[in-house]
């Protein structure tokens, strides 16, 4: 599609400014008020390293709950929109999430055990990010072992046994857990949310996202020609299990750390990927970095509504459904009509 | 289950409005064993108290248990009443790991908080448990932070933003209710709020409430528990960090 090609270059610059915008926006509103001059100071002040003449209140509030939770949110959305467009290129359908594998139902699993076992926030995120990474582990262990048939096809099978399987010990944990204390936190938790997000949450969970995102970004042209069949991704030099592998990790590692700091957030990981390949079309390379960018935008505009909507918050995953089923049909028709 | 086990009656204190009470009705028919559900809200203590001594035929205990309920729940009331409106500190409650989760405006677990006359910070929506932001945290500024999490007592210490933006922190007013037998702040929301509700009322008003918590502890737990505790194991009780009001 040479419309598309062109569209790309346009496209980034249009996402960029305004995913640039809304970041300024989302820094500049907030419950406890502070005046854009002064959000301008303190940003300015920090990034030149002298002195706000702000009040403290205020440089706390933007500098460390409202920047961490406004980087949180664009990283998360670009991590499962990412993690999205990598999983619907592998397994060659538009309608994959990156939840496809289990990775959700394990990352949840894992931080209800660690909230049923009362340990601090740190070691729950830390178990969220532990229990997606066994859970897609076990996928591909099993799917290694039944060996044969069509690859794809086994892992998807797989991923869904084990994610109900995960989604039933969650189930069993809210039976085990205390219905006065551990079951509300387990509840708000499975909601998801940016609420609590401190700079220390970033310092591990950025470099998390990082190792995951590059490999796909270096990858790119490769991981385009896992569209292809497999006995034609070969003669053209892929090795393709290697490949569908290391696209699996990457994913997995973005999708679990996004989940250990923002809790299960559906719907970006669909919807954006497609918004993506309508925009520029299906090539990976283009398709990727309109993803992360478009994913992190929605996010964040998500997150803002979220937090301003009144003085208690709303679960950003309660809107992204809200948002995202009666766009995903839009896309779909869309789609459809375009390539009968 | 319940059928094998054979109960006489089945008691359920708690929320009495219609899903409750039709679920009730419904294990009634289903197993032919009465079923009484009563109202758990902390003003009806008393109630609670008397209709469950009638119930089950214990009316001595239960008159024994309730006056001691009436009298110190109206000796709280009449004391707090003669409180002046500045003198009625902002109270945060927090709950979950994060303490990012509180109780809005009639949420059975704030009673405490309003029944002491104390504004809950979040009590300008009505409502159950809700999420809150940190910054509308900061906004509130409460002067008083009551938690029944202890990881959450633990990490408010070392919080950065917490500890540059809230007074309560700075000047050391956070508090975590104790829980043995059974928490003293909301869950169960039951007659154990009662020794709950003298702990609290010597945390908001220090200078108005003399400390006679632990004779209240000694009391409270022959009553109700049928075992009275030793000093050593009162001490041992508010020894916990952040339980003792200061």
């Amino acid at each position: 599609m040479i419309v598309s090609r062109s569209r790309f270059p346009v496209a980034l610059f249009v996402l960029g400014t305004m995913l640039a915008a809304l970041t300024m926006l989302a820094i500049s509103v907030g419950s406890f008020p502070v005046p854009l001059p002064k959000v301008i100071a303190v940003l300015w002040a920090a990034l030149t390293g002298a002195d706000a003449e702000v009040a403290d209140n205020m440089r706390v509030v933007v500098l460390q709950v409202r920047a961490p939770r406004v980087i949180a949110a664009l990283a998360v959305g670009a991590a499962l929109a990412s993690a999205g467009a990598g999983y619907q290129n592998l397994f060659r359908n538009p309608l994959v999430s990156p939840d496809i594998l289990g990775v959700s139902a394990g990352c949840a699993l894992g931080a209800v055990t660690g909230i049923l076992l009362s340990l601090p926030f740190l070691l729950i995120q830390a178990f969220a990010f532990g229990g997606g990474i066994v859970a897609v582990g076990l996928v591909l262990a099993v799917g290694a072992w039944v060996r044969g048939g069509d690859r794809v096809l086994t892992l998807v099978l797989t991923g869904v046994v084990v994610g109900s399987l995960f989604g039933a010990g969650v189930a069993f944990v809210k039976v085990l857990a205390d219905p006065y204390n551990q079951l509300p936190a387990i509840v708000y938790w499975l909601l998801g949310s940016f609420t609590g997000v401190l700079p220390k949450d970033l310092v591990v969970a950025l470099p998390l996202i990082a190792i995951g995102l590059v490999p796909l970004a270096l990858l790119r042209w490769r991981i385009n020609l896992l569209a292809l069949p497999d006995d034609e991704a070969r003669a053209l030099g892929v090795n393709v299990g290697k490949l569908r592998i290391a696209v699996i990790a990457a994913a997995t590692l973005m999708t679990s750390a996004a989940v250990a700091v923002a809790g299960v957030i559906g719907w970006v990981g669909l919807v954006i990927p497609h918004a993506a390949r309508l925009l520029v079309g299906a090539e990976f390379a283009r398709m990727l970095p309109v993803s992360a960018l478009l994913g992190g935008a929605f996010m964040l505009l998500v997150d803002t509504a979220c937090r301003s909507v009144g003085r208690t918050e709303l679960p950003p995953g309660v809107l992204t459904a809200l948002i995202g089923t009666p766009v995903f049909i839009w896309l779909l028709a869309l789609t459809f009509r375009r390539r009968p | 289950m319940i059928l094998k086990a054979k109960p006489d009656l089945i008691i359920d204190v708690g929320s009495t409005n219609a899903t409750f009470a039709s679920l009730a009705d419904r294990v009634q028919q289903q197993t032919g064993i009465p079923y009484i559900l009563l109202d758990g809200r902390l003003d009806t203590t008393v109630q609670q108290l008397e209709k469950l001594g009638g119930v089950l035929g214990a009316e001595t205990r239960a008159r024994e248990l309730s006056a001691y309920a009436s009298k110190l729940l109206d000796g709280l009331k009449s004391r707090i009443a003669a409180v002046p409106a500045d003198k009625r500190p902002d109270v945060y409650y927090a709950r979950g790991p994060q303490g990012l989760t509180t109780g809005l405006r009639g949420s059975i677990n704030v009673e405490m908080i309003e029944f002491l006359g104390a504004k809950n910070v979040a009590g300008s929506e009505t409502g159950g448990l809700a999420t809150v932001g940190r910054e509308q945290v900061i906004l509130w500024d409460p002067q008083v932070i009551v938690t029944n999490d202890p990881n959450f007592y633990t990490d408010v210490w070392k919080d950065p933003v917490w500890a540059a933006s809230l007074s309560a922190v700075r000047k050391k007013r956070v508090y975590l209710s104790p829980h043995l037998p059974f928490g003293w702040f909301d869950f169960p929301p039951g007659a154990n709020r009662l020794i709950g509700l003298v702990w609290l009322s010597e945390i908001l008003y220090p200078e108005l409430f003399k400390p006679d918590l632990k004779r209240e502890i000694a009391t409270f737990y022959r009553l109700f528990y049928h075992r009275e505790p030793t000093p050593q194991q009162i001490d041992v009780l508010l020894a916990e960090p952040g339980v003792a009001p200061r």
